[in-house]
């Protein structure tokens, strides 16, 4: 199973060799195995990867084999083979039938068995094991933007997400209109983000960088400009940032988040100097003052329509 | 006095649906003109539209199936022009309130009114066949499922003219499709749609339920019914427990928008989570609806096809049970990512899993059934083989995003739309396919072209692994659904391949009409003159093609599992059939207007609920209701078929039996 979780170089290495010797599709098809969710930046998106990996070569232990005999006996078997035996009443077989039947069984006994311990080892509300502490950040889904909130640092952003390297963050997810699902794919799990709810999620990024993120749950007219950009800095410099941004540009208060709460999609990164204290737990309880009033109908069709960038 | 309606209803202003809209109406009006100027209506309304016959009304359920396809097909063909013209600064041709229609109408139409009318009219056209008996047990009740089906399909459709369709996509998940975030019609248009086609639906459940468990032919235990017969009683068990929680989760949320209830909303108290659940609990005993029938027509068209009985029956029979009972355990593998916790997400990941064995097990019985026969390579067996080629792939996605670590990484990814595209086409489209060319023959009387029907099988095959595969790489790449604009360009080689795939299975469905039309040109060279064009093992190759109305003129004794096979061998060994029996008169249903004004009736009221016309809608329920208590004071249901008339149908066919029997042994 460890053929396939091979480190970087190797993989270029084994990339290359098969460069030279099959055409362009199946250059094209392993150049797209390095993206995403197949190129993770930390331990939660890697453990993920492995578990994919390792799954899907059990799995075609089993079906490669089985589309092989699909073909090879309707063709040995077909009518104007006079060289094939023709067994007009063989209907069934207990040696047959055992061996069918214990195939997929004993897959699915070994799969059950990852799934079992990867949900418990890689639940998203389980704390990561880190010497240092984890940072936290509050994630609000609003329409059609995402809001993080720095509750240590005192400071927000808007579809912009900074964490520092090697470090855990601790996550609290919530919705302040309809659902969304708050996913950075080289970062690994993905959770809803739900009104009225909280979730949690950990994750750490050990490889400075920029990453996109998304939402992927479909949440109305503005989802497609839902995307934000994830960050990752050394520490040394998270800390600059996060020092450099407080007491800078407007302020997230009631006001503030009013404002923000109107429907606008593929909204320009923004940071916000100050957050009002207990922000996202009204956001939670439904009583941040823009939650307050009526959501307006048509200020959802013009937000829709703002698609200039 | 109408409600919400108005003249801005009408897109004047929108292009494309108006264009749609006039075509449809010319055409629709076309068809009309050119039926009565050939005097075809009286032949259509006593033949199809007030019919009672189950033949009938299964033919109905396809050609509904394969209209329904076809607007369906146009929505996907859409949205992949759309995300390869959308990508970067480009926002392509359609705006977000356009095209967030688009893909919610083609799951909607897909879903229930191209793969489950495809599936029930099957159910229709073969099990009181198979079971060879006259007729389902409630034939008017299933004229009225059928029509109320088509009301349904009508709704959908009229949104493309006067109003607009929901935004939501096709589960409309509150608090999305709350009135707070979609105030339109749209959301009312695909509740009230649903309702009255998921009547429809359960009334059939009731209706086949019924027929299998009490209306079999003298012999026909359970354990000698064909295969397609178990996984429809299956399929009709999960429709009467799980569309029952559609209606319901329906319901509440109709509650929450027409009459302020609080059940998914963000305040009040409500609970999106709660929808989330009910319509899953619904949602994956429906994706078994679908593919079981599906596999049982693989098990007949193995089975005729390879010459042989189909390997491992019991086997067969308690997989298709063990998949209808465990498929209502597994309903949360939906959302992983909502945070359930880690025994919750690993209980139903692994329920799921344990769902691929018998599958798997399916799959080994097919692979050994063509072991040791002659198989023909018909164009079913060549759905069938491309079937088992790409469903154990599909299989294998399947069971990745059923573990939760993988999940937490795919879910709601372009990886899971590849993934289900794989069950739905590869499973059921090709099921139904290769039923479409197998039970045509018994349905019409001559059979299929087969080069034509090749070459839509290889559009089918080829433009699916093209249209598809290409999506489970971007879903690698993290790319999720319902885009209506790609951010990335780098993705737009992959989405343009997808846009091939799509244009070879419209390549496919074009061919399909040309294979119908050419066939009837022709249909002369390919006359199914004995009834059995297939040398085939069940009931329904007994009779004739097409079958009289009262199917059989002496309902079959059975012996053993294979009832026609085991008689056919038999009469070949002997040289002759069994001896004529004592031919009686035979009770049919009458047929009845009661489906099509019931229909009528619910569709008005069904517009009227959806444009808050009250008035209308009252009017519309008390017509639908009349229609039943007028039917109740009715005395004649019945009419007799004489004796003579069925002896003389009857010796017909024995004439004709004894032929194609002397041809049969002839030639073994």
């Amino acid at each position: 199973m460890d053929l396939f979780a091979r480190n970087g170089d190797s993989d270029s290495q084994v990339c290359l060799a098969w460069r030279l010797v099959v055409l362009a599709p199946a250059v094209l098809l392993l150049s797209a195995c390095n993206r995403g969710i197949l190129d993770p930046v930390g331990p939660v998106g890697q453990a993920e990867k492995t578990i994919l990996i390792n799954s899907t070569a059990i799995m075609l232990a089993i079906i490669i084999p089985t589309m092989i005999a699909t073909v090879a006996f309707a063709w040995w078997f077909r009518r104007g083979n006079t060289k094939a035996k023709y067994l007009p009443d063989w209907e069934y077989s207990g040696a047959v039938e055992l061996v069918v039947w214990s195939i997929p069984a004993l897959t699915i006994l070994l799969l059950g068995g990852i799934a079992w311990i990867g949900s418990h080892d890689l639940e998203p509300s389980k704390p990561l094991v880190s010497t240092r502490p984890p940072l936290k950040v509050e994630v609000v889904s609003l329409d059609w933007k995402w809001l993080f909130i720095y509750p240590d640092q005192g400071i927000a952003t808007v579809n912009q997400l900074v964490v520092p390297q090697g470090t855990p963050v601790s996550y609290r997810l919530t919705s302040g209109t309809v659902w969304n699902v708050f996913f950075v794919p080289q970062f690994g799990t993905m959770i809803y983000t739900m009104p009225r709810m909280t979730t949690r999620l950990n994750l750490q990024a050990d490889r400075p960088g920029v990453y996109d993120g998304l939402s992927a749950h479909f949440s109305g007219d503005g989802f497609p400009g839902m995307q934000f950009k994830a960050e990752v800095l050394p520490p040394d410099q998270f800390a600059m940032w996060a020092q450099g941004a407080r007491g800078q540009g407007p302020i997230l208060d009631g006001r503030g988040y009013s404002e923000l709460y109107k429907p606008t999609s593929y909204v320009k990164p923004m940071t916000y100097g100050a957050v009002a204290p207990g922000l996202f737990d009204a956001i939670v309880a439904n009583k941040a003052p823009a939650q307050m009033m009526p959501h307006n109908p048509t200020t959802t069709e013009q937000g829709a329509g703002q698609h200039a960038r | 006095m109408l409600g919400k309606l108005s003249w801005d209803a009408i897109p004047f202003h929108e292009p494309i649906p108006l264009i749609t809209s006039l075509v449809v109406l010319l055409a629709v009006a076309a068809v009309a003109v050119w039926v009565w100027r050939n005097g075809w209506w009286p032949y259509l309304r006593d033949e199809y539209i007030t019919s009672t016959d189950h033949k009938r009304i299964g033919i109905m359920y396809i050609v509904l199936a394969l209209l329904m396809l076809v607007r369906g097909f146009a929505d996907a063909i859409m949205m992949r022009l759309q995300q390869s013209l959308a990508i970067g600064a480009s926002q392509g041709y359609l705006p977000p309130e356009h095209y967030n229609q688009i893909f919610s109408a083609h799951g909607t139409i897909m879903i229930f009114f191209v793969a489950m009318p495809f599936v029930i009219g099957f159910m229709n056209f073969v099990v009181p066949l198979q079971l060879g008996v006259r007729d389902v047990a409630f034939p008017t009740m299933n004229n009225v499922s059928f029509w109320l089906t088509a009301s349904g399909a009508l709704l959908v459709n009229l949104s493309l003219f006067i109003g607009e369709f929901a935004r939501t996509g096709w589960l409309a998940f509150p608090p999305l499709s709350e009135i707070e975030f979609s105030p339109g019609v749209g959301v009312d248009y695909y509740l009230v749609a649903l309702q009255i086609s998921g009547v429809g639906t359960v009334l059939t459940a009731v209706n086949f339920v019924t027929t299998i468990l009490k209306i079999r032919a003298p012999g026909m235990s359970y354990l000698r019914m064909p295969v397609f017969c178990w996984t429809s009683l299956a399929s009709n068990l999960l429709i009467l427990a799980a569309f029952p929680v559609l209606t319901v989760s329906l319901a509440l949320l109709m509650l929450d928008r027409y009459l302020g209830f609080h059940f998914f909303t963000n305040d009040g108290g409500g609970n999106s989570m709660l929808y989330m659940n009910l319509i899953w609990v619904w949602g994956h005993p429906e994706v078994y609806i679908l593919v079981l029938p599906a596999f049982g027509i693989y098990s007949e068209v193995a089975a005729t096809f390879s010459g042989k009985p189909l390997f491992g029956y019991r086997s067969m029979v308690f997989a298709t049970l063990t998949i209808c009972i465990i498929s209502f355990m597994v309903w949360l593998h939906h959302f992983f990512t909502m945070g359930a916790g880690a025994n919750i997400n690993a209980v139903f990941g692994i329920a799921s899993m344990i769902i691929g064995i018998p599958t798997g097990v399916k799959i080994y019985n097919w692979l050994f059934t063509m072991y040791g026969g002659r198989v023909r390579f018909t164009v079913p067996m060549y759905y069938l083989i491309g079937f088992m080629l790409t469903f154990v792939i599909g299989g294998l996605t399947g069971v990745l995003l059923a573990i939760p670590p993988v999940d937490f990484i795919v879910h709601n990814s372009l990886f899971l739309v590849a993934h289900f595209h794989q069950v739905i086409i590869g499973g059921v489209v090709f099921a139904l396919m290769a039923g479409y060319t197998y039970w045509f023959p018994k349905a019409f009387g001559f059979t299929l072209d087969e080069r034509l029907g090749k070459a839509v099988f290889w559009c089918w095959f080829i433009g699916f692994h093209l249209a598809f595969m290409p999506l489970y790489v971007l879903g690698f790449w993290g790319a999720t659904r319902r885009m209506q604009h790609i951010p990335d360009p780098t993705w737009a080689p992959w989405l343009n391949v997808a846009l091939v795939g799509a244009v070879i299975i419209g390549v496919g469905i074009v061919l399909t009409v040309v294979q119908l039309l050419y066939s009837i040109k022709t249909r002369d060279q390919r006359m199914d003159v004995t009834g059995d064009p297939w040398d085939g093992r069940t009931l329904e190759w007994l009779t004739l093609s097409p079958p009289p109305h009262y199917n059989f003129a002496v309902l079959p004794d059975v012996h053993g599992e294979e009832a026609y096979w085991t008689r056919k061998q038999t009469a070949i060994k002997l040289d002759q059939l069994i001896k004529e029996p004592d031919y009686q008169p035979i009770e049919m249903p009458l047929n009845t207007p009661v489906g099509v004004i019931c229909a009528f009736f619910a569709s008005v009221c069904g517009f009227a609920v959806i444009w808050h016309i009250w008035w209308l809608a009252i009017l519309g329920l008390i017509g639908a209701f009349a229609i039943f208590v007028w039917y109740a004071w009715q005395d004649e249901h019945e009419h007799i078929i004489p004796v003579d008339e069925v002896r003389k149908n009857a010796r017909e066919r024995r004439r004709i039996r004894m032929e194609h029997l002397h041809t049969l042994s002839q030639s073994t």
